[in-house]
């Protein structure tokens, strides 16, 4: 029984005003912060989806996305490794296609339903760009959607999935544009869209012999707020019952992670027993059918999921902020580097537990945590007396701060807080996702996998502290 | 162990104007500073048998000095402490006197930040990771922490901290107006340094030090050749070191609102000085006022107010040229500027010529015992110098 063990989901604390982008634009999108890219989201959705779950159970990673911070480097490894996954795993970058997560999530059923793994993480994230002035731009939001597939313990089983493939340039962008560009409305939405969804979607309700009404909800990728509705009406859904609300107005579409960001809000809704139908597209589509157990009321517990993660937000009105943060104005890096010298890949190579993992220490001999992590004890002076510690999803407390009103160029004032974590251990951090008059001693932080910076062609990503997004409780 | 008290003189000093000195090379700073100690110790280049440099950005080897001033083949050590430099080229200077190595050895600091862009904070590349995910910021953010720290830890309002902090400043800026070899020499006011704009919240401009250009250099000997040379010698009372070994990051009891280093280093000083209670019997302090908060933590490091109560001690005027022990009597680093390297000498040039009694007008009534003190680095991997020095032996 093959299906999903686990879900989670992220989604930017940021929000973009539509009408900042231009006159008529409607509601909000999500807008990754300056220190975000698809690897920092996803990374944020799997630790979200780990919520409950034995990290060291999981025997794979899979990264979907069209925005690889990298053209030539596997991202899958960088969101394994800070998500604290063992070492001894598969990991792969699912890459190119809008359908790159749900690629992902049907090759992670597969290996688990041949026996090559027991749970595999599909991690799906993006953050594109549409050139200033378009649609794209208005329609395009940043965020990344996680699941666990697995055998046992299955929230939601997966009863089918369908395929077709079609060769169509419809959206594209070609190597070394940042911008997705499209051919008419007109053509993509019914020579693309509709007849690949529609092929698929048939073809896994002919697979199960199911009927529109068997189905408790759709989600369905859609291009824009309302093909998804007459594609829906068109198979004898009912669109304002059966479908899933597609958030165009709060958040937009999330390209490759979208169809599976949806399918966390849906299950997040859903009771034992439903059937839930997933499609999603780009150049071609994939369908899948769900069927909801039991389990769904054990996932009630401390995770973001879709529901929180949208109503923690921020939302700003200020263009320039936005076009500088997705370098689409020349930001000022540059002008003043901040740390100052070069990248070390050697260093960065040596420090991948430290730096990643997120791990510190404990002292074998007086128990005390540190991080980073020492070769003699700060404490009692042992040396080389050490059991690892995981830091990242430790909460602390301000110590002390300080804001900096210099030494960033895109979040002045940079806040830098000494934070004490629970149960031992202090690091100096930088501050993100804050909002600088909440900013006080004893403020309850988390911690974030971020960018630090890029320079000499190589991100630096490190963990910083952000005020507790979501309380424990619900 | 030995006390360093009484064993070896300075019997020559010099310092550059500090500022943003555009025309001088680090060269020009390094034979400006030595040719008026040479003047001042009636020695001459050949007469020194070894050297110290201290020097951050304008370093390399000692050979820069050598070169500089053309000293001929003599063993010549560049140090490098950080914000210590000076402190500690003279600290070692002086140990080379004392072990009888050497009669006469010459400790020079110097700095040429203004050739470099951002100052120097874009050149604190150590002790940070290599990897680049510390927290690599300019000094400003370190300082500003034990602020939030110190005002919350002793329940001092924001806006009486900041004014605390703001009288230091108009101190320092007042005693700057009498240094004619200081960067900054105009008098502010509360309102003009609370209204600043902010650096690091909470601390705004006027909290923070001049960064500067300049050089300072001693002549050291042993008090025998001193006495044939001059009779206003300044003996070396006591020199610590002290260098925090990080763990106030790693460790939830490090408090931010004293730097334990200070403390320690203080503590060695003193003890070699015999100076029991350092209120009572220092006469002067020149402090490492790189920000006011650090100013106002020092008073209480250094064993001069109770802690938590600097700020009761600003308000009584205690620390001003007419107070009872005034502190940064040459404007201190605020408006005398700091060129790293340079400013340890520079505070003990401070000190030597008030013992002298050849301060002009910001002259002290009969000063008898002098302090000095620098602190350079991060929190609690700080490194600290004091000195301490007298005019009289005993």
């Amino acid at each position: 029984m093959v299906g999903i063990t686990s879900f989670g989901a992220y989604v930017p604390f940021l929000r973009l005003d539509r009408s900042a982008m231009g006159k008529g634009g409607k509601g909000e999108k999500s807008m990754a912060n300056f220190d975000e890219d698809s690897i920092t989201m996803a990374v944020a959705a799997v630790m979200d989806c780990l919520d409950g779950v034995d990290r060291d159970a999981v025997d794979g990673l899979f990264f979907a996305s069209t925005t690889s911070p990298y053209r030539e480097k596997e991202a899958a490894t960088t969101v394994a490794v800070s998500a604290d996954f063992r070492k001894d795993i598969l990991t792969a970058d699912f890459a190119n296609s809008l359908r790159s997560g749900t690629n992902a999530l049907r090759a992670a059923a597969d290996a688990v339903s041949a026996g090559s793994a027991g749970q595999v993480m599909v991690a799906a994230s993006d953050i594109r760009l549409g050139a200033p002035g378009s649609v794209f731009e208005q329609s395009f939001g940043d965020g990344a959607g996680a699941l666990l597939m697995g055998g046992e313990d299955v929230v939601a089983v997966l009863e089918a999935s369908y395929s077709v493939s079609q060769e169509i340039l419809d959206t594209w962008r070609i190597d070394g544009s940042p911008f997705t560009r499209a051919w008419e409305a007109r053509f993509t939405g019914g020579q693309g869209y509709q007849t690949s969804m529609w092929g698929a979607i048939s073809g896994v309700l002919k697979k199960t012999g199911l009927k529109a009404e068997d189905f408790a909800k759709v989600v369905l990728y859609t291009p824009d707020a309302r093909s998804s509705m007459r594609l829906a009406a068109g198979l004898g859904f009912d669109p304002k019952s059966q479908l899933q609300d597609p958030l165009f107005g709060v958040m937009g579409d999330t390209g490759s992670a979208y169809a599976i960001m949806m399918l966390v809000a849906a299950l997040e809704e859903s009771k034992s027993g439903d059937n839930i139908l997933l499609a999603s597209y780009g150049n071609g589509a994939d369908a899948f059918v769900f069927k909801v157990t039991d389990k769904i009321k054990e996932m009630t517990s401390s995770r973001g999921g879709m529901k929180r993660n949208l109503a923690s937000k921020d939302v700003i009105d200020d263009y320039s902020r936005y076009l500088s943060y997705r370098s689409i104005l020349p930001g000022t890096a540059d002008i003043y580097p901040i740390p100052f010298g070069s990248t070390s890949a050697p260093a960065m190579f040596r420090e991948v537990d430290k730096n990643f993992r997120f791990h510190g220490v404990k002292c074998d001999h007086c128990g005390t945590p540190q991080f980073p992590p020492q070769r003699v004890c700060a404490k009692c002076h042992t040396k080389d007396q050490f059991q690892p510690v995981r830091f990242s999803d430790k909460r602390g407390k301000v110590f002390t701060y300080s804001m900096d009103a210099f030494a960033s160029p895109f979040d002045s004032p940079a806040v830098i807080a000494v934070i004490d974590f629970d149960g031992g251990g202090r690091m100096e951090s930088y501050m993100t996702d804050r909002t600088v008059k909440d900013v006080k001693i004893g403020m309850e932080v988390e911690m974030t996998f971020r960018k630090l910076f890029e320079r000499e062609g190589i991100i630096n990503y490190f963990w910083k502290s952000m005020p507790v997004r979501f309380s424990s409780e619900g | 162990m030995e006390t360093i008290r009484d064993k070896v003189a300075i019997v020559g000093m010099g310092c550059t104007k500090f500022g943003e000195l555009w025309d001088k090379s680090p060269e020009d700073l390094m034979v400006d500073a030595c040719y008026e100690a040479f003047e001042d110790a009636g020695l001459e280049s050949k007469d020194m048998q070894a050297a110290w440099l201290a020097s951050l950005v304008s370093g390399c080897t000692g050979s820069r000095l050598a070169n500089a001033i053309k000293l001929d083949h003599v063993p010549i050590t560049r140090v490098e402490n950080f914000c210590c430099g000076g402190t500690d080229a003279l600290r070692n200077a002086c140990y080379g006197v004392a072990s009888g190595a050497y009669d006469i050895v010459l400790a020079v600091g110097v700095e040429k930040l203004k050739d470099h862009l951002g100052g120097f904070g874009q050149f604190i590349t150590a002790p940070f990771d290599s990897s680049k995910v510390d927290v690599d910021l300019p000094p400003a953010n370190f300082f500003a922490q034990f602020a939030t720290r110190y005002f919350h830890h002793y329940g001092i309002s924001m806006e009486e901290g900041k004014k605390t902090l703001a009288k230091i400043s108009v101190k320092n800026h007042h005693n700057g107006t009498m240094s004619p070899k200081a960067h900054l020499r105009r008098e502010i006011t509360e309102e003009q340094v609370l209204k600043s704009p902010i650096i690091s919240w909470p601390l705004g401009l006027f909290d923070c030090c001049g960064l500067s250009d300049g050089g300072a250099a001693a002549i050291l000997t042993t008090p025998e050749i001193a006495k044939t040379l001059k009779d206003d010698y300044i003996l070396v009372k006591g020199l610590g070191l002290a260098n925090g070994n990080g763990s106030g990051l790693l460790d939830t009891e490090y408090g931010f609102t004293s730097m334990p280093e200070n403390v320690e280093c203080s503590r060695m000083a003193y003890e070699q000085a015999g100076i029991k209670n350092p209120r009572e019997e220092i006469d002067l302090a020149i402090v490492h006022d790189c920000f006011t908060i650090h100013e106002l933590i020092l008073y209480e490091d250094l064993g001069f107010s109770p802690r938590g109560k600097g700020g009761e001690d600003v308000e009584a005027g205690t620390f001003t040229l007419e107070g009872d022990l005034p502190v940064n009597t040459d404007g201190g680093l605020k408006c005398f500027g700091h060129p790293l390297s340079a400013s340890g000498l520079r505070m003990v040039y401070e000190v030597y010529k008030q013992l002298q009694g050849k301060a002009g007008d910001r002259q002290l009534k009969d000063p008898k015992i002098g302090l000095t003190h620098n602190l350079g680095g991060l929190p609690s991997y700080f490194n600290c110098a004091v000195g301490i020095f007298g005019k009289e032996a005993g």
